[in-house]
């Protein structure tokens, strides 16, 4: 039996099969399970924009899927279509324009998104109803459920998940724990951080 | 959302270890029909103590288990979901997420059952949240308290139950 305050790990690596943003020499690894339909995931993905802005090329980030169904009507096709696109490569256009219209996810706006992230309409329309992306995405949320996610967004640092919140100045200072400095004080940064970091010219 | 600070539950409950036999008990299920432990014998069964309904997110413990409960019934398994609250707010609250599996009224006398397994916490006049694997044979294999801010995921329930299936074809 695992001890009450050992965090639960990941059970499936990062690998070629995922999302990544940033380099494979990056010494830190962020891992979110997230749901498109989820409003705390919505929250999350500036913070996370954000955080990667600040720690720059030492880090790097990882997308897998969690929608949530019962709770969230449209995550699941929402997670399918972001795989359609990544499958035609630009997965990230398409992640990012799923968070920033979360309250926009019927199949009609998906076709929209889609195109936008260069995928055409006959294109996407065909591919989303082939069985393989609902195949990854309910692999996704099974590697999830064996990691320990706890409820979305769930994040993993190198592996472990993180227990604390995703506030930005939590999880920035998760992230540097791991390894990954700040590049220099952020443009607009909140003045009342402490200034405990260290700063990479 | 997420508690900032993790920390153990106020007073420390002290959970019915594994090996114990789970103890019966009969709690409403909704209004008008009740659950015993004891009608599930032969079956895995999940004992999930929470504190209340109503917690503000989209994706907390019971709406987790909800959404992976084809995960459970692999294992033949039955979870209950078990708080202080009348079985009138868990029928609001199951409509409301949608849940798809019982959630036990521990409402009257208040916290019997809780303080049966060693769960309730006396200052808050909740349970704890603590998971209970209980065998086909009403014994408690595996168990788990969370520390308080910390939802529990899955995956400690899932190994348990894999090694029930475990130990049973090995017999």
């Amino acid at each position: 039996m695992m001890a009450e305050d050992d965090s639960p790990q990941l059970t499936l690596p990062v690998g070629s099969r995922d999302h990544i943003q940033g380099p494979s020499t990056a010494g830190v690894t962020l891992l979110e399970y997230g749901d498109y339909e989820c409003p705390y995931c919505g929250a999350a993905y500036p913070i996370v924009k954000e955080l990667q802005k600040r720690v720059g090329a030492s880090m790097r980030f990882v997308f897998r899927n969690f929608p949530l169904e019962n709770a969230h009507p449209h995550a699941r096709q929402a997670a399918e279509a972001a795989e359609v696109v990544g499958a035609k490569g630009n997965f990230w256009a398409m992640h990012d324009l799923l968070y920033e219209n979360q309250r926009a996810l019927t199949t009609d706006d998906l076709v929209g998104y889609a195109e936008r992230s260069g995928v055409p309409p006959p294109t996407f329309r065909t591919e989303l109803r082939r069985p393989v992306y609902g195949e990854r995405v309910r692999q996704d949320f099974e590697s999830g459920v064996r990691s320990g996610v706890n409820g979305t967004p769930t994040f993993y640092i190198n592996g472990i998940r993180h227990n604390g919140s995703y506030e930005l100045e939590e999880l920035l200072a998760a992230v540097e724990a791991a390894g990954a400095p700040a590049q220099g004080p952020p443009p607009g940064a909140n003045r009342s951080r402490s200034p405990r970091k260290r700063t990479v010219g | 959302m997420k508690a900032n600070t993790p920390s153990r539950p106020s007073a420390s409950p002290s959970l019915l270890p594994p090996g114990t036999p789970a103890p019966d008990f009969s709690l409403p299920s909704t209004p008008d029909q009740k659950v015993s432990l004891s009608d599930l014998r032969g079956r895995p069964v999940v004992l999930a103590f929470y504190p209340a309904d109503w917690s503000p997110v989209c994706s907390d413990q019971m709406g987790l288990y909800n959404e992976i409960l084809p995960e459970f019934e692999k294992f033949d398994a039955e979870i209950m979901g078990i708080s202080v609250d009348g079985a009138w707010s868990h029928a609001a609250f199951a409509r409301d997420r949608k849940l798809h599996f019982p959630l036990l009224a521990d409402f009257e006398p208040k916290g019997a059952v809780a303080r049966l397994y060693g769960v309730y916490m006396e200052k808050e006049g909740e349970s704890a949240r603590a998971l209970f694997v209980i065998d086909r044979k009403g014994t408690i294999r595996w168990n788990h308290l969370a520390p308080t801010g910390i939802n529990p995921g899955a995956e400690g329930i899932l190994a348990a139950l894999e090694g029930l299936s475990r130990s049973k074809s090995s017999k």
